[in-house]
């Protein structure tokens, strides 16, 4: 029970904070509690079949298998995967990062799994297709054509900039999990 | 419509690991829910988060921040808008788009949607949860930066 408070404790807090708005500005903290609640329905909906998917890559998948694909020596390959793992996917950022911890935890080259979250965050095919019909073909188009060199290259700096200890501790920390 | 492909695309595969082996597809399931489970704390901290903030940062509030100022300033405005807030997509574009008509320029707007989607302060402590402190600010800082050169771009395709 205690656990439960302490892993909790910042939600608790905002929860608290949310309610003092609601006390003081009434119509902001029925605003905020609805957002709220919608974006708790919308993760639910989303949630279940990316992490059951996760679930099945973490059981299936062999770690030799997941070094062959996007490993430190799977070159050019790796990259389209991480690509096309990232734009296929539907569902908010944060949902990544779990199965990114899993694509660490089965070996997958550090920037490799950048540029998975780079094309989670950027380029999701539905994503694409809504901002093309509201934002028009060319603004799409010009982003999308862009986006590509600029995730791969934020990837490649960030694990450029990261020395040999930083990058064996993050890996470390995702086999835990 | 493609939640609706992501469950298919699921259920399909979690229907053939049972047929081919029950014990794993029920690990796989564990794994799942604790992996759910493990990150739950921080969602529903940053459900909370997003709710309080766009019920403040409403889209009126948005627009008059970053529909009035123009140039550097405005797109300086933008990208800060665009770091911190977490809003998705389908809600961002026709926002970003009702924005466009009410004169908000082209550059800003870019800068907006390019922060919005690869920068996230909000999601920054899941995020080091994942690949430590170093990697995550650098992930983000760079992301930023890069925001400005899309919004160039945007500038000049679209003039």
């Amino acid at each position: 029970m205690k656990m439960l408070l302490k892993r909790y404790k910042y939600f608790l807090v905002l929860l608290v904070i949310n309610i003092v708005v609601y006390d003081l500005y009434p119509s902001v903290g029925q605003k905020s509690i609805d957002i709220t609640w919608s974006n708790a329905v919308e993760m639910l909906s989303v949630i279940p079949p990316i992490f059951i998917l996760l679930g099945l890559l973490d059981v299936w998948v062999q770690r030799e298998i997941m070094i062959k694909l996007m490993g430190e020596k799977s070159g050019i390959l790796g990259v389209l995967i991480a690509f096309f793992l990232g734009s296929a996917a539907a569902g908010p950022l944060y949902a990544a990062f779990p199965i990114a911890g899993v694509l660490l935890q089965k070996g997958s080259k550090f920037s490799n799994v950048l540029i998975f979250i780079g094309a989670w965050s950027t380029t999701k095919i539905p994503m694409l297709l809504f901002e093309a019909s509201s934002m028009g073909w060319k603004f799409m188009v010009t982003r999308f054509v862009i986006d590509i060199p600029g995730i791969m290259l934020i990837a490649y700096i960030t694990e450029k900039l990261l020395n040999e200890r930083e990058k064996q501790y993050i890996y470390e920390q995702a086999s835990f999990k | 419509m493609f939640t609706f492909l992501m469950y298919i695309v699921a259920f399909s595969f979690l229907v053939l690991s049972f047929i081919k082996d029950k014990k794993k597809t029920f690990l796989a399931l564990k794994k799942a829910w604790n992996s759910f489970e493990n990150i739950l704390p921080q969602l529903l901290s940053i459900l909370v988060i997003i709710g309080i903030m766009l019920a403040i940062l409403r889209p009126e509030v948005i627009s008059s921040l970053i529909g009035e100022k123009s140039g550097w300033l405005g797109m300086l405005m933008a990208s800060l808008i665009g770091s911190i807030t977490l809003i998705p997509g389908f809600v961002a574009f026709p926002l970003a788009s009702a924005l466009l008509k009410s004169g908000a320029g082209f550059m800003q707007i870019a800068v907006f949607i390019s922060t919005l989607m690869m920068v996230g302060i909000v999601t920054i402590p899941l995020e080091i949860k994942y690949f430590g402190k170093k990697a995550a600010i650098l992930r983000n800082s760079l992301a930023f930066v890069f925001s400005f050169i899309v919004a160039i771009a945007i500038g000049v395709a679209l003039r």
